[in-house]
């Protein structure tokens, strides 16, 4: 099983950085798969909690939405909204918040609500934020998975949903948001995480056959990079066999 | 004490034109039968109230009826957008959509709030985000004993609830179970609440885990097998993920979903009706 995608490593790539969660909130399409990944790898007691309610769920498949009936049913409890977001997600109980987003800006801050289309044009819609700007705020730490473009990856947020690290270092103090934000984006080009001093993300690692130019070339702002750029390992044979199985079920 | 009326009655009855309307219920349990008999009886002016307002909310959008959304997530679950949700928000199809957008931690909270008659409820959120720019339902409040600066969300009090539940009895006692979501606190927080049902039966037996809303916090029960399809009912149906994915191709033309509501909703009868 030598043959594999970025797209396939983003997903593993993901997936590896839960290896030291306990708990782990996880928003539908790349979160999910990455998460669900995870408990049948390096992770298998990893406790997905999904917004619809489920504490601990076990799909045997991928869910298609956040409320498939096979989250609650497999799930060690299952709670209301309400007590969801109050008590599990803001009580603080949350290792781990793992986001998508439409747009993403250079201190992970995300826009999942409008983007500008150009003068005369009416804003485009999307679908808004959801659960997300409580997960970005009061989760532990928030893992990002994003496919790599312009287009994703942007100079200027057409609209805030969700702070990442606000205006760069020390803004989620100063605005009161208790988790430690973003510490990686996860993309089918490599990983970014954000530089100690100024929270700014840096390109830390590139995909087997990438290179920075072609990383730079997909970031909408002028993007740095580490010290020293590491290369992700590529998916092993377990990681690919799992990842594909999941996604056939 | 609730009455068990025909579905056509029930809503008839108790939702009328320019009213605040929750038809709740997250991803299970949406109670599609109920929307649907709105469009037949046409219904309009409606302001919508609904933390994700999922292809129930886009049919009764793309069918003209709704005035103004409140809501926290306006996508079509695991598939993408919701067309004619997204239609009415940028073109004005087919009549302009106010709205007011929220998180859901923000929506959970102003049912609950709506629900303990207060007039806000409180939370850690919306701080450094550009949501507060687009709504005069959020403000902050500073801690009494802190003095931490905090959220503060609007209740949400709306004129009906309607959710559906797997099993009522015959006095009107209704019991829903699964992912319950946020039921309990819209039903509670409105002035009139239809549930429809599953099933009728003769005595409910309690679940672990399971809601039951006594007869008289309910104000109507109608008996609508399968009521909540493309959503599901734990124990009596599975989500219809197909028709969630049929669903982009017929709502992404204003056409096609025109000729589809026609079809499914206003030429045909109303299961109750029988």
């Amino acid at each position: 099983m030598s043959d594999w995608t970025n797209d396939e490593l983003m997903t593993v790539s993901a997936a590896r950085a839960l290896s030291a969660a306990r708990t782990c909130f996880v928003g539908i399409g790349l979160p999910s798969t990455a998460a669900n990944l995870a408990r049948r790898t390096s992770r298998p007691d990893l406790v997905l909690i999904y917004e619809s309610g489920a504490l601990g769920s076990k799909p045997t498949r991928l869910p298609l939405s956040i409320g498939d009936g096979e989250l609650a049913e497999t799930a060690d409890a299952v709670v209301s909204v309400p007590e969801m977001f109050n008590y599990w997600l803001q009580g603080g109980r949350i290792d781990v918040g793992f986001l998508g987003a439409a747009q993403l800006d250079r201190h992970a801050n995300i826009n999942t609500t409008v983007v500008d289309r150009g003068p005369g044009r009416p804003e485009g819609r999307l679908p808004g934020a959801g659960g997300a700007p409580e997960i970005a705020a009061n989760c532990g730490e928030v893992l990002i998975v994003l496919r790599h473009s312009t287009r994703n990856f942007v100079d200027r947020l057409d609209f805030t949903t969700s702070v990442g690290h606000g205006a760069g270092n020390g803004d989620r103090r100063r605005l009161g948001l208790r988790g430690r934000g973003p510490v990686a984006v996860i993309t089918d080009l490599g990983i970014l995480r954000p530089a100690p001093d100024t929270a700014e993300l840096v390109l830390t690692d590139l995909h087997p056959g990438v290179t920075v130019e072609q990383a730079r070339a997909a970031t909408g702002w002028p993007l740095k990079t580490a010290d020293a750029v590491g290369v992700t390992a590529p998916p092993t044979d377990a990681e690919l066999a799992a990842l594909r199985g999941l996604k056939a079920a | 004490m609730s009455e068990i009326r025909l579905l056509r009655d029930a809503v008839a009855q108790l939702i009328h034109d320019g009213d605040i309307v929750a038809f709740e219920g997250f991803t299970h349990l949406i109670p599609f039968a109920a929307a649907h008999e709105v469009i037949r009886q046409g219904i309009t002016d409606l302001t919508l109230v609904r933390m994700t307002p999922d292809v129930i909310y886009d049919q009764l959008i793309g069918a003209g009826l709704v005035k103004k959304l409140v809501f926290s997530w306006g996508g079509n679950p695991g598939v993408g957008s919701l067309h004619r949700f997204r239609d009415a928000v940028e073109n004005g199809w087919p009549r302009p959509l106010e709205i007011d957008e929220h998180s859901h931690a923000g929506m959970a909270n102003r049912y609950v709030a709506g629900a303990s008659g207060l007039p806000f409820a409180v939370l850690r959120g919306y701080r450094g985000t550009d949501l507060v720019e687009r709504t005069n339902t959020v403000s902050t409040i500073a801690c009494p004993f802190t003095g931490e600066e905090l959220a503060a969300v609007a209740a949400l009090n709306p004129d009906v609830t309607v959710i559906h539940a797997q099993q009522a009895d015959r006095d009107g006692n209704v019991q829903l179970w699964g992912l319950t979501g946020v039921q309990k606190e819209a039903a509670l927080a409105a002035k009139r609440v239809l549930v429809t049902v599953e099933e009728i039966v003769d005595r409910l037996t309690l679940r672990p885990g399971g809601v039951v809303l006594p007869s008289w916090v309910v104000t109507a029960v109608a008996e609508v097998p399968g009521g909540a399809h493309p959503s599901y009912a734990t124990g009596y149906s599975i989500r219809d993920n197909d028709f969630y994915q049929a669903w982009d191709r017929i709502s992404r033309d204003r056409q096609t979903f025109t000729g589809w509501v026609d079809d499914h909703i206003l030429r045909t009868e109303e299961a109750s009706a029988r």
